[in-house]
């Protein structure tokens, strides 16, 4: 008998029905619910006078518009505050579990999930939000839907999908010392492109993989979409056990041991062969940075601003032109001379206590360049009090950094965490698109250690060779 | 929804790789609580010049695309986020079709939640039907139920779609009231898996 990957196990499991031309009615574990993306599905239920089947599968938090200043003066803008609101209304009236601003478990969607025990191996996870993939790291089947299909799984538990393909990327080798789960992905997609995983789930395999801690894999998982991947999935095993074992919403005692010997068959079968492979070797992976408007405009930290000129076809050589426009960038500059004058430290993408740890360890005893404003924004309220109890606030801000409130906060932009036009930041988010954290704003992806150390020298540094 | 059977219509075209759905619809649209009015948001920030006047090289601001019912396109359309807002902000301009080479996924099944048809064309096809809108007035023929797109010379291209999303798209069928059709096999399903898998039900509003 032919065995199954990881993805087929879980698809496989939670297909209720499926129609003649493979269309398939398949079953949602649970769902995520934020402010922004969530009130014309709440509508729409109303309207046709339909209720949720399960409110107890939803967790709702807002996280995209919440000010991350003091929030006891409340939030500034009365739209954002209408759309928060609006949130507090409909889960009141759905019976629909809310973590509320003021609540201390409040923070980024993907960050609380996982931090809750909410996200299980095995599940379907699906969440009105692109970076539902996150959730991927645990051996869960995740992934971003549009507003409409937020008020289909509401109605009915289910979705109507069509079966993806699959895709194993495997990372063999070593990292190098300072490189991590960000260069990792971000090199990824510099080579299989933003398009290289549509139409795909990526499950992710290789020595580098399972020597990532399951932050370091959410940080991977987050990032399959910029890769074109609706999901991206890590396969479960002890490490991903001892992460969930006594977290709130996990199961508990024996139900917990029934879960986790489950768990233990999921990964793929050996000898299963995939839709398509790709590998990276581990050492060839430098400190990345992107320099265009798109996360698949990316070099290592080591590398230059490419040339136009240089590009394969007329279509490349419009874009990069377009974007080194846009960021306002010189062909052939090294990237190291890149100059900034904002650092955000955040996002669902590197806001966990881990990815704080890190960074603090090297901001300690260093101060942010005269020319440059950074902040950091913890990705919840849970991981705000941690890093305060381990003194991390104190570093940054003895450091120069502003320690901020939990939330999405610069990495889109919907709260006052704006850049202004021209302003360049080095951000440990996961876009780079045009105005994506302000208009006229340019955005270089980093990690975080990478940001630490941009922000004390004003420019990128390869932090391999720092201090 | 809005079924969509056949489209005669004016083409507009945006010839630009990747164009992801903050430009079709940037952060400060999306506070609205409403599915409607998002027309003033569409490229917004691609309208403008950098002094914050319209820019009439942009081909939105001219009148000769004001009527315009389909967009077309490069590769990787609607990349980034699951925003519905991006076809939201395209109906509300009046667009009923994109044509591209390539759709990001949540994109192109977003479409199909909202009356729009996202047509993938070989690229060589994209280029030629680039060099046709270059003519003023430039119409296209979308049809559904044969899967062909017409140009005004005759030419015909033909275009996938999955049938269960072109039956529901043809018929403008309400997608949640099919699925609430198989109420009881979704209740079997719960039925067997609270047996198999119990965990996978812990009721999380007792958090």
């Amino acid at each position: 008998m032919a065995g199954k990957t990881l993805f087929d196990k879980i698809w496989d499991a939670h297909v209720v029905r499926t129609e003649p031309d493979g269309t398939t009615l398949l079953y949602v574990d649970r769902q995520l619910v934020h402010e922004v993306t969530s009130p014309q599905a709440f509508e729409g239920l109303k309207l046709a006078g339909r209720k949720p089947r399960r409110p107890g599968a939803t967790l709702a938090v807002p996280d995209h518009n919440v000010p991350t200043t003091d929030r006891k003066l409340g939030i500034a803008d009365p739209i954002s505050a209408k759309q928060i609101r609006t949130l507090e209304e409909n889960c009141k009236d759905f019976g629909i579990t809310l973590f509320t601003m003021s609540d201390v478990r409040q923070g980024i969607v993907h960050v609380i999930g996982p931090e809750q025990g909410f996200t299980l191996p095995g599940m379907t996870i699906v969440c009105g939000d692109s970076h539902t993939s996150t959730h991927g790291a645990f051996g869960a089947l995740a992934f971003g839907i549009g507003t409409s299909e937020v008020e289909h799984v509401l109605a009915t538990q289910c979705l109507l999908q069509t079966k993806p393909k699959t895709m194993e990327i495997r990372v063999d080798g070593r990292l190098s010392d300072r490189c991590s789960a960000k260069d990792v992905i971000l090199a990824i997609i510099g080579k299989i492109g933003t398009a290289g995983g549509t139409g795909y789930v990526i499950e992710y395999t290789g020595s580098v993989i399972r020597g990532l801690t399951m932050e370091g894999r959410m940080t991977l998982c987050n990032m399959s979409i910029e890769a074109g991947a609706r999901a991206g999935m890590v396969a479960p095993d002890e490490k991903t056990v001892a992460y969930i074992k006594g977290r709130p919403m996990a199961p508990t005692g024996d139900l917990f041991e029934r879960a986790a010997k489950a768990w233990q068959a999921l990964p793929t079968d050996s000898g299963v062969k995939y839709d398509k492979t790709v590998e990276l070797k581990a050492e060839q992976i430098a400190p990345q940075v992107t320099w265009g408007t798109s996360p698949g405009m990316v070099t290592g930290v080591d590398g230059k601003v490419p040339d136009p000129k240089m590009m394969p076809d007329e279509k490349s050589r419009k874009a990069t032109e377009h974007a080194l426009e846009y960021m306002g960038l010189a062909p052939n500059v090294p990237i190291t001379q890149i100059t900034i004058d904002k650092v955000f430290i955040g996002s669902c993408t590197n806001s966990r206590i881990e990815d704080l740890r890190l960074a603090a360890s090297f901001a300690k005893g260093k101060k942010v360049a005269k020319s440059v404003y950074a902040m950091v924004v913890p990705g919840s309220g849970l991981v705000k009090q941690q890093a305060e109890q381990e003194g991390l606030d104190k570093i940054f801000r003895d450091a120069g950094f502003e320690w901020r409130e939990a939330g999405c906060s610069m990495c889109l932009a919907m709260n006052a965490d704006v850049l202004q036009p021209g302003e360049r930041c080095a951000s440990t988010s996961n876009r780079n698109f045009e105005g994506r954290q302000g208009a006229g704003g340019r955005t270089h992806l980093v990690s975080p250690i990478m940001a630490v150390a941009a922000a004390v020298e004003g420019h990128f540094v390869d932090i391999r060779n720092w201090k | 929804m809005q079924a969509f059977t056949a489209l005669t219509g004016l083409v507009a075209p945006l010839d630009r790789v990747n164009v992801d759905t903050d430009q079709i619809i940037p952060k400060q649209f999306l506070k609205t609580i409403k599915r409607t009015g998002l027309r003033e948001g569409l490229f917004y920030d691609w309208r403008k010049k950098k002094d914050g006047s319209p820019d009439p090289e942009f081909f939105l601001n001219q009148p000769r695309y004001q009527s315009a019912t389909i967009l077309l396109t490069r590769d990787n359309f609607g990349c980034g986020s699951s925003r519905e807002h991006a076809p939201w902000a395209l109906l509300d301009q009046g667009f009923r079709c994109v044509i591209a080479p390539s759709f990001a996924d949540i994109f192109y099944n977003n479409c199909f939640q909202n009356g729009i048809l996202p047509v993938a064309l070989k690229v060589d096809e994209v280029q030629a039907l680039f060099k046709g809108a270059v003519k003023e007035g430039y119409r296209l023929t979308v049809d559904l139920a044969s899967q062909t797109v017409a140009t005004p010379d005759g030419t015909t291209y033909r275009f996938d779609v999955d049938p269960f999303r072109k039956d529901c798209l043809y018929k403008g069928l309400d997608a949640i009231g099919l699925s609430l059709q198989h109420d009881a096999a979704i209740a079997i399903y719960e039925t067997r898996r609270q047996t198999e898998a119990p965990w996978l039900f812990t009721d999380l509003t007792t958090h």
